[in-house]
């Protein structure tokens, strides 16, 4: 198929970018969005000409690492996607693809599609863990977990952290990234204990890396390629309110 | 002796207990004036990270990913063994570690495949304690199942996302460190070089991959976590950014690299489907729990299917050729992953292959369907149906998928004795990085056991022993300022102007590509003399033509993704080479190494009793019962060949049948 | 917390959003089911102003007035920073971004915000206040030998006004509007709402918005049906006569029909 292209170029974080037209030929569509990039940049190479700079790793929907607007959408228009999942089958003969990086400031572009992301390894330092030090650990089956709570926790922790979330937010916000992280854990009997202390750390991180709020929007939910639910949201907000009152009154008393 | 393992001695089931009190110890108090380098975050050295971060270590940790979080351990889909037996059905330390002994065909070493089984179930207490959302019974205790040939469950798993669950657990116990100040981490930082100081490592070059500015760090170890060499066939299971280089550069400045013809080819990976390619997807082993694995018995119903004149569903039962139930009756379609990759292969070499490149076959849900229900298999395997479909666009609950194996994980590594130290003193690897404990062959399910044993439960009293065994006045001695520093970086740095000076015409990934080309095709599932040594021939000529004519464009201060493929490619030529010498030296079929010439016929008594089907992999204990080692001798010459004889107390050498 | 420290994570000011506009839009029922009265005898509306006014002690009517201007400022505030902050979060758009489940509520909540903000003070000095029509002042009403406003009749003269009913009705829809992203999203800040109650909250959203823009936007409509020679659904003929030849000066009691007592 042949595809016509408008890629976000910029040479780095100090240059202003702009948008750059190319054409391309004999694209399978069997092939994933991203190889459709690979094809296009060996042929920048042949021609001597800078290639397309893009995050991709795993190229199999779970590292996280690709991250792009793809007309308009996070990761492209097919629903629970990534980008690196994407195929080409799902666009037609002569299509023109718009491609942007990441936008919100906590994420600022390094080059072309390449955003810094380092701002959701902030929200996790801050408190999106257990502490649970090495060889301290009861036997597994000694507290049991029911089946509806460990299933709850496993849909928020199946967040691969991409940013589409931020990046569909017309706020750029980071609630949905920070709700999954603090419902997979607070939901749990062993993060019980500093469950206070980490939402609101989590959201104080999120807040200081310059994430924007939450408007109950709902774009973030259909931009998450692994189909993280607002209730996320929902939950860190009643931990975070009910932890403000907790620790309000443990201050005062 | 250069390479020697440093087994405990004793009992071997209390080698370790035993090493455990006998090994070196760090005062706390002291432990901050050490500094340990770790190399890759994956969950060998996100777990190292953490753990030693947590003793009090000054920890730095580099990842060439833009967070920890993205390492490729975050890929494997099935599960993580432990010896619990909290399933009741007879599991136990020392059946883990027969398994996998077996498993990995008589080529590991067994204390260490015994410490692994030993620890196996701290590392699921560990991981619970963690938050890792493991499946759980309705009644609230954990679940497992039975995985990649075991006939017992031991595997744990958090749906079809086990590795990234157990990565992010990893991963929270690091961020936990580096918010505290205890580890300080280097995201896009790629390691370049290891630098050693007396013969002991004590440092790594590194190239920041935003601003391209090589840096130098000093430490008094390094640890290598960085993973496996699949890459080096171009096409595999790995992620993109996967390579050899830091254990490459490692071997070059004097570690002993193990058994680098051990490559583990995964049998049920996604078909490739053309040229534009540029990675394979793994489905999980956990398929062929309620899958058939067929070809049609017919080259002529074969060849139909393959140009799309016949759909594969009206192929009648008695046209279907379920080749691994026919082979193994008792292991059926689950059948270790050599042993069902082969028989995958020969299958397609038989003209019976399906998909478009006749390399193919398939694995069919019809009767899973019908007997337990379509919302039942939606339920098991519905996150991993839906991933079939968004690749191929086919339906697996209406057109049976289609499968063949791809590399996806690589048993050889660099050498590294009980405490996983290499043969340069203060040099560990852990991890896929290392050699130690899959012999010729992995077993499901093992690999996330492995790099979290290395991580949380050996390293981090061994990284003890060695530093309180140097003391405590040579703590931080070394600097940067070293003139064995200042070499390593003109080294590395001439490397890059070399790559951006040749300004040939083709590009990295084009070299890339035709190396994958000669690695899959003459080092790949079967391999022969003639062909590997062709293979060498071939690969020293592509060396040469691509430090003659490869083409990098960018400059070496900016992010450049094409410099980064370009340096990688070019260490995974040298190391496709050492690959292939080493699959020509070993001159037996085990395991993920399968020698044409060395394997069982009609002619054998073993095949004629009745106990083997002939085509099955042939050992030979007496000659190959070693680990080969190779050591480099200098640029473009042989390197030289080192032997760590395996002896085996406990296990006896037997054949493998999993009729 | 301190006043400042109310505003100074994202989620408190979520919190002040939504427990403002709780306190919002419970004034906002129970303001149009006294209304409603309207619906009743002159006597029945005339008797509840009487009682807001005089009998409520007017320690609680301050209290009420401030609890709600303080929420009516602390809503403004928040909704400004929590605007500045997000344009900040976001300082590049997209060439072209397809926004899929952001409701058009939703993304306009500032402009209706806005726009009804502009109503409320315009009404407060219409109806509180008194300073747009000289006359309200004047219409009284006799209760029980007490004298008192004439509730009913500045309603319905208020509403005789078609700009002002339609400036009104406007206000309401979207006031209606703002409540059908507003309501339901006040549950997701406080953490009540989950997949399943999703849709029931936004429906229950919708529904209340329009019930409370039917409660309000009724009363003009009919108030102008009745002026204007339609069935006299409210007493319009009555006030029409007893207002339309006022000398601007002495007190106006409208002469209600008898049976308008009871």
């Amino acid at each position: 198929m042949k595809l016509h292209l408008k890629i976000w170029r910029q040479k780095n974080a100090n240059n202003p970018g702009g948008f750059e037209g190319y054409d391309l030929d004999d694209v399978s569509e069997d092939s994933s969005f991203l190889e459709m990039l690979d094809i296009l940049n060996e042929q920048l190479v042949d021609k001597g000409q800078s290639p397309v700079a893009f995050d991709h790793d795993c190229r199999e929907g779970i590292c996280g690492m690709c991250s792009m607007m793809i007309n308009g959408h996070a990761h492209g228009p097919e629903k629970a996607t990534t980008a690196c999942q994407l195929h080409m089958r799902h666009f037609k003969d002569g299509d023109t693809i718009t491609i942007e990086p990441w936008r919100a400031k906590a994420f600022p572009v390094q080059k072309d599609l390449i955003v810094d992301r380092t701002a959701f390894d902030g929200i996790i330092q801050a408190g999106g863990f257990i502490t649970a030090r090495t060889g301290s650990a009861q036997d597994a089956n000694l507290t049991p977990i029911g089946k509806e709570v460990a299933d709850k926790a496993m849909d928020a922790a199946a967040c691969i952290g991409c940013g589409a979330c931020v990046a569909a937010c017309p706020n750029g916000s980071a609630m949905l990234f920070s709700g999954a992280k603090v419902t997979h854990l607070n939901s749990l009997p062993q993060g019980k204990a500093e469950r206070d202390r980490r939402v609101l750390s989590v959201v104080h991180a999120m807040d200081d890396a310059g994430f924007g709020n939450c408007t109950n929007y709902g774009e973030c939910q259909e931009a998450c390629p692994k189909e993280i639910k607002l209730d996320v949201i929902a939950k860190m907000n009643r931990d975070y309110a009910l932890a403000s009152v907790r620790s309000f009154f443990s201050k005062a008393g | 002796m250069e390479f020697n393992a440093n087994i405990p001695e004793g009992p071997l089931d209390q080698k370790w207990t035993k090493h455990k009190t006998k090994i070196k110890l760090v005062n706390p108090a002291n432990r901050r004036k050490y500094h340990v380098i770790i190399v890759g975050s994956g969950l060998a050295g996100g777990a190292a990270a953490a753990s030693l971060a947590e003793m009090g270590y000054n920890v730095s940790c580099f990842c060439y990913q833009d967070s920890p979080r993205r390492a490729h351990s975050i890929a494997a889909q099935g599960g993580i063994n432990a010896s619990k037996n909290y399933q009741n059905d007879g599991d136990s330390t020392f059946r883990l570690f027969y398994d996998t002994v077996k498993g990995g065909d008589f080529r590991s070493r067994e204390a260490n495949v015994y410490r692994l089984a030993e620890v196996s179930g701290n590392i699921i207490d560990q991981c619970v304690a963690q938050g890792v959302p493991f499946a759980r019974e309705y009644g609230g205790l954990l679940a497992n199942r039975s995985f990649g040939g075991a006939q017992v469950s031991r595997t744990f798993y958090a749906r079809g996302q086990t590795g990234q669950q157990l990565l992010l657990g990893a991963y929270q116990q690091l961020s936990r460190q580096i918010g505290l100040g205890q580890v300080k981490m280097y995201n896009r930082h790629e390691m370049l070089d290891v630098v050693l100081v007396d013969g002991h490592a004590k440092g790594i070059i590194t190239r920041n991959l935003v601003d391209g500015k090589i840096e130098r760090f000093a430490g008094d170890c390094v640890i290598l976590a960085t993973g496996g060499y699949g890459n080096a066939f171009f096409l595999s299971t790995n992620a993109q950014g996967c390579n050899v280089t830091a254990a490459f550069r490692a071997y070059r400045r004097g570690a002993g690299f193990a058994n680098p013809c051990y490559t583990q080819i995964h049998p049920t990976c996604i078909p490739v489907h053309g040229d534009q390619q540029s990675k394979l997807t793994l489905m999980s082993e956990s398929l062929r729990n309620d899958g058939r694995v067929w070809a049609p018995k017919d080259r002529e119903t074969a060849k139909k299917i393959r140009e799309g004149k016949m759909h594969p569903g009206d192929v009648p039962e008695d046209e279907r050729d379920y080749y691994l139930e026919r082979k193994y009756p008792s292991f059926g379609n689950l059948a270790p992953r050599d042993i069902s990759s082969r028989a995958a292969k020969e299958a397609c070499d038989d003209g019976r292959g399906i998909a478009s490149t006749g390399l193919g076959v398939f694995l069919d849900f019809r009767d899973a369907i019908q007997r337990f229900g379509k919302d039942t298999i939606a339920e098991r395997y519905g996150n991993l149906f839906d991933m079939y479909n968004r690749i191929t666009g086919d339906d697996p609950y209406t057109t049976p998928m289609m499968i063949y194996p791809a590399v996806h994980y690589t048993m050889g590594g660099l050498w590294v004795d009980y405490n996983l130290e290499s043969n340069l003193p203060g040099l560990f690897v852990a991890g896929e990085a290392n050699f130690s404990d899959h012999g010729a062959n992995r077993l499901g399910a093992s690999a996330l056991m492995q790099g979290l044993a290395d991580g949380y439960f050996v390293l981090p009293y061994t990284v003890g022993n060695y530093l309180g065994t140097q003391g405590l006045a040579a703590a931080g001695k070394v600097t940067t300022d070293a003139p064995e520093f200042e070499q390593a970086e003109s080294d590395v740095r001439a490397k890059i102007d070399k790559l951006l000076s040749i300004q040939g015409t083709e590009s990295p990934r084009s070299f890339h590509k035709r190396l994958g080309d000669i690695t899959w095709s003459k080092c790949g599932m079967a391999r022969d003399k003639a062909g590997l040594e062709q293979a060498i021939v071939e690969i020293q000529a592509l060396k040469k033509e691509f430090w003659e004519n490869v083409k990098v464009v960018g400059d070496a201060n900016e992010i450049n993704q094409e410099l980064e493929r370009a340096g990688r490619v070019a260490d995974f030529m040298d190391f496709g080479e050492l690959m292939c010498r080493d699959a020509l030296m070993r001159e037996e079929s085990c395991g993920g190494h399968f020698r044409v010439e060395h394997q069982y016929t009609e002619e054998d008594e073993i095949v004629q009793s009745g106990y083997l089907s002939p085509g099955e992999a042939k050992r030979h204990d007496d000659e190959f019962g070693f680990v080969g080692i190779w050591k480099f001798e200098g640029e473009d010459q042989v390197p030289s060949l080192h032997k760590e004889m395996l002896e085996y107390e406990e296990v006896k050498f037997a054949t493998r049948s999993y009729k | 917390m301190s006043p400042i420290g109310l505003f100074r994570t994202s989620l408190a000011k979520k919190f002040v959003m939504a427990i403002t506009g709780l306190i919002l839009v419970g004034f906002v029922l129970g303001h149009m089911l006294g209304n409603l009265q309207v619906f009743g005898p002159p006597e029945a509306i005339n008797k509840y102003a009487y009682f807001l006014h005089h009998i409520l002690p007017w320690e609680v009517l301050w209290v009420v007035r401030i609890v709600l201007l303080v929420a009516v400022v602390l809503h403004i505030v928040s909704a400004v920073l929590l605007v500045i902050e997000n344009r900040k979060a976001r300082p590049e758009t997209y060439e072209d971004q397809q926004l899929i489940q952001a409701s058009f509520a939703a993304r306009t909540m500032k402009y209706s915000g806005l726009i009804v903000l502009a109503f409320i003070i315009f009404h407060l000095l219409h109806f509180t206040v008194q300073s747009i029509d000289p006359a309200f002042r004047n219409l009284r009403f006799d209760i029980d030998g007490k004298d008192s406003q004439d509730a009913y009749a500045m309603i319905v003269l208020g509403f005789s006004n078609v700009g002002v009913s339609a400036f009104y009705i406007l206000a309401m829809a979207l006031l209606c509007w703002h409540l059908s992203h507003g309501v339901s999203s006040m549950f997701q800040s406080l953490g009540f709402r989950n997949e399943i109650w999703r849709t029931r909250l936004n429906r229950f959203a919708l529904a209340f918005g329009l019930l409370i823009f039917a409660g309000f936007a009724i009363i003009p409509i009919t108030s102008l049906i009745s002026w204007y020679g339609g069935p006299d659904i409210v007493y319009a003929s009555e006030i029409r006569q007893a207002t339309e030849n006022w000398d601007g000066e002495t007190p106006i009691y409208v002469s209600y029909p008898e049976s308008a007592k009871h």
